[in-house]
């Protein structure tokens, strides 16, 4: 059996819960919300009900919520003291993340507005 | 003193305990899954910057087929499934090893395999019928960054099927030994960490992208 | 069969590397037959090759970075050699093809194979005697993330006799580097070196952080920590924050290559300029990968050699995270002049400003901390000092670079070669300097000669400024950077004097060299028989030098900062050491041929890549995994050492430090 930190100071990721009941209602509340949020994600994405530009936006949070709840019913990331450098690491990740896809999106929006050859010299490749 | 302590050479107790990680190195079922965490989220970056790519090339479609022209959502839909419902077996079969008991987990280790697979070859077959399409990844560079981020993706999952076929062997060989259930654990969190991030694809690539 | 391989990838026709590669191959031939003949071998492979010791992996990073040296500072030398040649009417003596190769070997392997495997191994040797504990988390993880650096490092060398290095800088920008306009192989070992080093280099990542987070000897909380200890944890924050950008920079490079893809291409819709963003976003983060634990090294020494403790130790802490965060943060600093805009400029240029903030706090606090110490003037303060007088210098021009306008200026001239050198040499290899004559001997038993030390120091320092301000000059002149030939002779002078200072430089290596083998040859006037020849403060001198396997008989209690120097001083006032503790059996990892044969099928690999033979690309693929598999099939990856032998060590450990304690505190 893996062994636990006795003294309860640090978990690992991951690690499913000492009681079976626990965790097996965790994967399934999980499951749940997951399909859930999947099934919605669908819908907004096909509905015409909805504000246009909103829906990308919808989108993007809902993925958001269903990277949660894998984070914190699959993988037990919880704000507890016993995670904290797990969520330490995470946040990092984040933020890395964040910064790489942020920045490069808004860096090259402004290159290929200011750089890229215009529609003339493209459509010139284009016909060779 | 656990053997486990022994092993990195916590011979003796504490002193006065300052709080956290004070008490002398950690035991290896804590510091196997953290380092693996670290691996994961570096993974995380990687992707980050493939998706980078993505949305940088979404449009440079020199003339040719656009995201909205190639995607199946049915298709996506399906493999969605697969995938998030094999990370729920993932989780079973845990619980499972966690109680020792052989048959449940490699069974669930099975199911998960097999949910994996389907998801591999529904996009696989994705890939062919695109390429049989001429939009394969050298027609532009959109198609090029989009088989590299889905593809990337399936490449970690095929990874993880060769890790769940090894572990499926290693336990059926071995047992629940200490060390057997660590690399259980890391592929769990492996085999989870793979379906957030194919949650960031299919809304990304395949329900933004075919938006109209 | 063999791919793109053929008899004419021996460079027959060039002079130059084809002398080079006969001579290397002799040499390497030569070394391996005398080491055999001397039985060495056997001692070799169990001690280094196949060790799992961090201290033992340490060491041979170091000894790869000084060979990959040699080979970084030769293309400088000849790169200097062809500048003051070539000028005017003369084409010198290295066509530009052949030039284009050097200035972008000489980047690649100064980063990758010479700075990189320095700063890492004195984090691998130093860290865990730091945190007082055995080893670092994943040790033999750790031995294979050496041998893929090292796999890494030989693919460049092969590049040598056998085809070509790219000519297209050490970042390989498309779409020169793409296969239209550099066909041959040369990229290729660029692209397939970086990456297999690169997995070694995260792997090193993931081992250190958890190593610092989660593993430190008792009573170690985080601000007890030793500052190279939190400059090695931000370094390698970084590392896996930065490397997996690179990870994807290259391997889309390397898929427009093999696979006929359109990320970079001129068509098909690509844009080289994603390249340069994402090369960037790892490269920036790459200095300060390498900075951050030089500013620890320099911590350590200003403390030692003070005599007094680190002043402001807790913003250090802080400025040190403060640099990692930011580091994240300023990488379009690097092309301004692409097109981003002015507000896109503007922030980016605000935050590289930024970061000089708490670069500048750690600059106070190291003269805070010689200030009122009684300063010892040993080679490592020589090196302190050398390197606040020089790097200053070279974060002031690079604030001037971070000035939007300024670097439209001197953007990619002769001014930017020299304000990183600035930074790079004054920064970074003053500080590994330092640390070699710090550490060395904790790892050897014995210290360097003290006089050759100093000189190779005057050499650096007056070699280093002689080479490179001239190309500041030269540079605000409207010198560009890899220039095969120049066309303004008035720049000869300025250029003559780079080139002598580039003379004194490579002076001062093989004196390094000359030191060495003195000291080996004269090792036992300068033994270090304590463990703590400089009067240390941290826990690696604690230990006997150089330490046993196991670094600790018992992991040592820690009630403070300066962990070691608590526990001495107490010593000496009460002329006793600590009641002996109750000695156990210790269990340690196995030493494991793992890392070096799975570096050798991606080796394998990686030249079969290079070179298209697809077949033995797939066995280097399988092999690797195979013994990957193998490894992980064993049940038994440690061994015990007896408690007998943790007793005698340590008891041998304890005699010698009372006789040591009589000396001090009959002295105090």
């Amino acid at each position: 059996m893996t062994e636990i930190d006795p003294e309860k100071l640090n978990v690992a990721p991951g690690e499913p819960h000492s009681d079976i009941l626990s965790e097996t209602v965790a994967y399934v509340i999980g499951l749940g919300l997951a399909l859930g949020l999947t099934a919605i994600s669908f819908w907004v994405a096909s509905t015409s009900s909805l504000w246009g530009p909103g829906v990308a936006v919808g989108l993007v949070v809902l993925a958001i919520a269903q990277m949660g709840v894998h984070l914190v019913f699959f993988l037990h990331i919880t704000s507890g003291p016993d995670n904290t450098n797990n969520v330490l690491a995470l946040a990092f990740g984040v933020l890395v993340v964040f910064l790489v896809m942020i920045g490069t999106i808004w860096i090259m929006e402004h290159m290929n507005e200011n750089m890229m050859p215009g529609p003339e010299i493209t459509n010139l490749q284009m016909q060779h | 003193m656990t053997n486990e302590a022994a092993t990195i050479g916590l011979t003796h107790g504490a002193s006065e305990d300052t709080g956290l990680g004070h008490r002398g190195p950690e035991s290896k079922s804590i510091v196997v899954p953290y380092g693996f965490w670290l691996f994961v989220l570096s993974d995380m970056v990687l992707f980050s910057a493939l998706f980078a790519t993505y949305a940088t090339l979404a449009h440079a479609t020199d003339g040719g087929p656009t995201s909205n022209q190639l995607f199946d959502r049915n298709l996506v839909a399906v493999e969605t499934l697969a995938l998030l419902i094999s990370s729920f077996t993932c989780g079973l079969a845990m619980i499972a090893a966690k109680r020792g008991n052989m048959l449940w987990t490699q069974g669930w280790l099975l199911v998960t395999g097999l949910l994996g697979a389907v998801f591999l070859f529904i996009e696989l077959y994705e890939f062919a019928t695109m390429i049989g399409e001429g939009a394969g990844p050298q027609r532009s560079a959109f198609l090029s960054a989009f088989f590299t981020l889905v593809g990337c993706h399936g490449a970690h999952v095929t990874v993880g099927l060769l890790w769940i076929g090894t572990m499926m062997a290693q336990i059926w060989a071995k047992g629940f030994r200490e060390h057997i259930m660590r690399r259980l654990l890391c592929l769990s969190v492996f085999w989870h960490a793979l379906d957030i991030i194919w949650v960031a694809i299919f809304t990304i690539v395949y329900l933004i992208g075919t938006l109209p | 069969m063999f791919g793109k391989l053929t008899w004419d990838a021996i460079p027959f026709h060039d002079p130059i590397p084809l002398v080079t590669s006969l001579v290397v191959i002799l040499v390497v031939l030569g070394v391996g037959i005398w080491v055999w003949r001397n039985g060495w071998w056997p001692a070799l492979y169990h001690g280094y090759i196949t060790s799992t010791d961090h201290k033992k992996i340490g060491i041979m990073y170091i000894v790869l970075a000084l060979l990959m040296l040699v080979r970084g500072f030769a293309d400088a030398i000849m790169m200097r050699l062809q500048q003051s040649l070539a000028i005017g009417a003369s084409q010198g003596y290295l066509p530009p093809e052949h030039y284009n190769q050097i200035f972008s070997a000489h980047g690649t392997i100064m980063i990758f194979f010479v700075a990189m495997p320095f700063v890492i191994g004195f984090m691998n040797f130093v860290v865990p005697l730091q945190l007082g504990v055995r080893d670092v988390a994943f040790p033999t993880m750790n031995n294979v993330s050496f041998w893929l650096t090292a796999s890494g490092a030989l693919l460049v060398n092969i590049s040598l006799f056998l085809g070509e290095f790219s000519r297209t800088g050490w970042l390989a920008y498309p779409p020169l580097s793409e296969l239209e306009f550099s066909p041959g192989v040369g990229v290729d070992y660029y692209l397939v070196a970086l990456q297999i080093s690169g997995v070694g280099t995260v792997l090193t990542a993931v081992n250190f952080v958890t190593t610092i987070l989660k593993t430190r000897a008792p009573g170690m909380s985080y601000l007890r920590m030793p500052v190279f200890c939190w400059t090695s944890l931000a370094s390698n924050l970084i590392i896996l924050a930065a490397f997996p950008v690179l990870t994807v920079s290259l391997a889309l490079l390397m898929l427009d290559r093999y696979l006929g893809f359109h990320f970079f291409t001129n068509d098909g819709g690509g844009n080289s300029m994603l390249y340069m963003n994402l090369i960037w976003v790892w490269g920036h983060p790459e200095v300060y990968i390498l900075v951050l634990p030089a500013f620890g090294i320099y911590s350590e020494v200003a403390a030692t050699f003070s005599g007094k403790p680190l002043f402001g130790y807790r913003s250090m802490v802080f400025a040190t995270m403060v640099i990692c965060i930011v580091s994240l943060m300023v990488w379009l600093h690097h092309f301004f002049t692409m097109g981003a805009g002015a507000n896109i400029n503007a922030i980016f240029g605000i935050a590289s400003m930024i970061i000089g903030i708490p670069t500048g706090v750690k600059i106070y606090n190291w003269l805070f901390t010689m200030y009122g110490g009684r300063v010892r003037f040993t080679v490592p303060m020589y090196y302190l000092i050398g390197f606040m007088l020089t790097f200053v210098g070279g974060g002031l021009t690079g604030v001037l670079l971070a000035i939007p306008p300024v670097d439209f200026v001197v953007h990619n001239s002769l001014f930017l070669v020299a304000h990183f050198h600035h930074v790079i040499i004054g920064g970074v290899v003053f500080a590994l300097m330092a640390g070699y004559t710090y550490w060395f001997p904790k790892a050897f038993g014995f210290t360097l000669d003290e006089r050759l030390g100093k000189m190779i120091c005057w050499c650096w320092f007056i070699g280093f400024h002689l080479a490179f301000m001239p190309l500041y000059v030269i540079g605000f002149w409207g010198g560009t950077r890899r220039l095969q030939h120049i066309s303004d002779p008035s720049w000869a002078p300025w250029l003559n004097v780079a080139l002598l200072g580039a003379v004194i430089i490579g002076v001062g290596i093989v004196l390094t060299v000359v030191q060495l083998l003195y000291s080996i040859k004269t090792r036992d006037q300068r033994r270090d028989v304590t463990g703590d020849p400089w009067d240390g403060r941290t826990l690696e001198w604690l230990t006997l030098s150089p330490p046993p396997h196991y670094n600790f008989a018992v992991l040592p209690d820690v009630h403070g900062e300066e962990a070691y120097w608590i526990r001495k001083q107490t010593a000496i006032k009460q002329d006793a050491l600590i009641d002996e503790p109750d000695y156990q059996p210790i269990e340690m990892p196995i030493d494991t041929p793992t890392g070096v044969i799975c570096a050798f099928f991606a080796s394998l690999c990686g030249f079969a890549v290079i070179w298209h033979i697809w077949w033995l690309a797939i066995l280097g693929l399988v092999g690797a995994f195979a013994v990957f598999v193998w490894y992980a099939w064993q049940d038994e990856h440690e061994h015990i050492i007896p408690v007998e032998e943790v007793r005698a060590n340590a008891r041998e450990r304890r005699r010698i430090r009372m006789e040591h304690l009589h000396t001090l505190s009959q002295s105090t």
